[in-house]
Formats: structure tokens, C-alpha cells, sequence
């Protein structure tokens, strides 16, 4: 096969996966947020820039909320920044792959911020068959169409929002908690399911005590306190 | 958040806070093994905030939607759960009808349906 045609069906395929049903549910839950943002009176280009620039949808929220809340702004940053550090060790485990045979690694900064979950689990499954080149390409493709599909939804949810009946806007606000709900519903491994019920708990009452620093201690203690745990009953 | 130039500086501020960790995973990628404990750490602390969030924002919510009733939200949020189970654990078809049924109620409640 020439290189010209491999190149051109790996786009292909990569456009055809991510344009699935990963943009399908990126689409909606960033309806989700461009909604909560315009009910929030932050601008459009704000929504945007969240999540082009945060592009971690939990961030994203924490960001949103915070503000809303009237946080202190070190506060909003350590909480924007706990709630997205799942892209370190994503960004350790897909790195390697991606920087195979690339001889201007400085490429690899402005690529690492394309990464988010869709485009990283689809690449580390497709790259044992891929050259490192090829699998530069094809994350770069993919992340491409999630980030189109993203920006999108933020865009429909906040345009939606000031056109639809006070009622459709709720549900589409209401869209943010449920989303993420049932997300986390589908997950597994004792100390992630022990972290998130233990946070949905303390969340709430440390949130009464302090909407400053609430979020982050709720992160603090009751992810400390899940990890400790499973740590312990793990052992034979 | 009165000034019009404090949300850009989050934002801007918000995104620097969050590329940290992905510009770290560059840097130290040849160092680090990512299925240390401190990862394990790391993740608990952030699935526990994000689940606080998540709890925080329908039992106690800011904006939009504290004009809403509590039994509404959780309500919804219990029918979400329950399609999600019952049909393969799918999170499509489960938000569609837990957000349909929000949007519902909160029509009824605009219509005159009294409170629970």
C-alpha cells in the first residue's frame, strides 16, 4: 500500500471512530455545560475557551461552579487543576507512544493538549499496529473531530439556552450532574468506587462549611480516606 | 464576580492549572510509572472532588437550578439510574429520559402543579 493511501484510510478511520458515538456524548454533555455557562452570565467565548483550553469537562464544571459559588480564585485554580490531574498519568502511560521516531519533541506540548479521554483510549488500542508517525496522525485526527464535536454542543448549549422554554434550559443544566451520575455509575475498582461515594457525601456538608475550600477538601479527605482504605483491605 | 475581566483570568488561569499535569506527563514520561501508588492517590482525591461536585450541585445547587425542588432532581436522578441498570448499563438512552423527565416536571411545576 503507498504511504499517500495508508495515510489518507488511517484519517479516515480515525474520523469514523471518533465521529461516533464519542461525539455523540461529547456533544451532549458540552450542550450540558455551554448551557450551564450562559445560565451562569458568563460570555460565549468563555464557555469556549473553557473547554478548548480546560478540555476536561470536570474542570470545567468545577471552574463554572466555583465562580458561581463566589470561591476565591486560588481556590477555583487548585480545584480546576485537582479535578483534570487524571492527564498526568494518561499523558505517562500515551507519551511513550507518541514520541517514537519524532524528532521535534517540542511538538509533543501542543499535542498533549489535545488529549482527553476518547482520542487516548482509542490510540493506545490501535497503536501496536501503527508507526509512531502513524499513530501521531491518527490521535491527532481523532482528538481533532472530540475537540470539533465539543466546542460544538458548548456553542448549541449556550445559544439553546437563551431560545428554549425556561424548562428545556433546566433540563439541559441539569444534564451537567446527571452526566456525570451515571459516568460514574459505570466505573470500577474498589478505591475509585469507595473515593466517589465517600466524596458524594462529604461533598455536600463541607461544601456548608466552606464554599472556599470545600471541594478541595472533600477531595483531600474523603480521597485520601478511599485510597488508605482499599489500600488496607487489598492486603491478604 | 462583577468585573468583566475576573472570569477570563480564571479562565486563563484554569487552564494553566490543568496543562500543568499534561506538560508534567511529557516531561516525565521516561521517569515515571503510572501505576504507582501516588497516581492511586491522585485519582481518588480527584473522583472524590468530582463526586462532591456532582452531589453538591443537585442537593445544594447555586444557579439555575435551585428554583427547582429537591425531590425534582433527585427524582430524576433516581430514573436516570434505574434506566441505566436496567438497559446495559447504557449512558445515552439513560440521560435522555432522566433529563425528559426533569424538563417535564419542571414544565408541570410551571403550569401550576403544586409542590410535593
Amino acid at each position: 500500500m503507498a504511504a499517500e493511501g495508508g495515510d489518507k484510510a488511517l484519517v479516515r478511520k480515525a474520523v469514523i471512530g471518533a465521529a461516533g458515538f464519542p461525539s455523540i456524548v461529547l456533544f451532549a454533555s458540552m450542550t450540558g455545560f455551554g448551557s450551564l455557562c450562559r445560565a451562569s452570565d458568563l460570555s460565549l467565548a468563555i464557555a469556549l475557551g473553557a473547554t478548548a483550553g480546560i478540555w476536561g469537562l470536570p474542570g470545567q464544571l468545577a471552574m463554572v461552579e466555583l465562580q458561581l459559588a463566589g470561591s476565591e480564585l486560588i481556590a477555583i485554580v487548585m480545584a480546576v487543576s485537582l479535578a483534570n490531574a487524571r492527564f498526568f498519568p494518561m499523558a505517562l502511560v500515551i507519551l511513550p507512544l507518541l514520541r517514537v521516531g519524532l524528532t521535534r519533541k517540542l511538538w509533543l506540548f501542543p499535542m498533549v493538549q489535545m488529549m482527553s479521554l476518547n482520542p487516548w483510549a482509542a490510540t493506545l488500542r490501535e497503536a501496536g499496529r501503527l508507526s509512531g508517525r502513524e499513530r501521531r496522525l491518527y490521535f491527532v485526527t481523532f482528538a481533532a473531530v472530540c475537540v470539533t464535536a465539543a466546542l460544538a454542543g458548548t456553542a448549541f448549549g449556550y445559544l439553546a439556552t437563551g431560545a428554549l422554554p425556561r424548562p428545556l434550559t433546566l433540563g439541559l443544566i441539569f444534564l451537567n450532574p446527571l452526566f456525570f451520575a451515571l459516568l460514574f455509575a459505570s466505573l470500577e475498582g474498589r478505591s475509585t468506587v469507595l473515593a466517589l461515594l465517600l466524596g458524594a457525601v462529604v461533598g455536600p456538608l463541607l461544601h456548608l462549611v466552606s464554599p472556599d475550600w470545600g471541594l478541595m477538601a472533600t477531595g483531600l479527605l474523603a480521597g485520601t480516606a478511599a485510597f488508605l482504605l482499599a489500600r488496607r483491605r487489598g492486603r491478604p | 464576580m462583577t468585573q468583566s475581566a475576573a472570569p477570563w483570568l480564571v479562565l486563563l488561569l484554569s487552564v494553566l492549572g490543568t496543562y500543568v499535569w499534561r506538560a508534567m506527563g511529557v516531561v516525565f514520561s521516561a521517569r515515571i510509572q503510572p501505576d504507582s501508588a501516588f497516581f492511586q492517590w491522585i485519582s481518588c482525591v480527584s473522583y472524590a472532588m468530582v463526586a462532591g461536585l456532582i452531589a453538591r450541585m443537585t442537593i445544594l445547587p447555586i444557579g439555575a437550578l435551585a428554583e427547582t425542588p429537591l425531590i425534582d432532581r433527585l427524582g430524576a436522578m433516581a430514573l436516570g439510574f434505574a434506566v441505566f441498570f436496567a438497559f446495559k448499563r447504557r449512558i445515552l438512552p439513560a440521560a435522555g429520559v432522566g433529563v425528559a423527565a426533569f424538563c417535564l416536571m419542571a414544565y408541570l411545576r410551571e403550569a401550576g402543579l403544586p409542590s410535593l
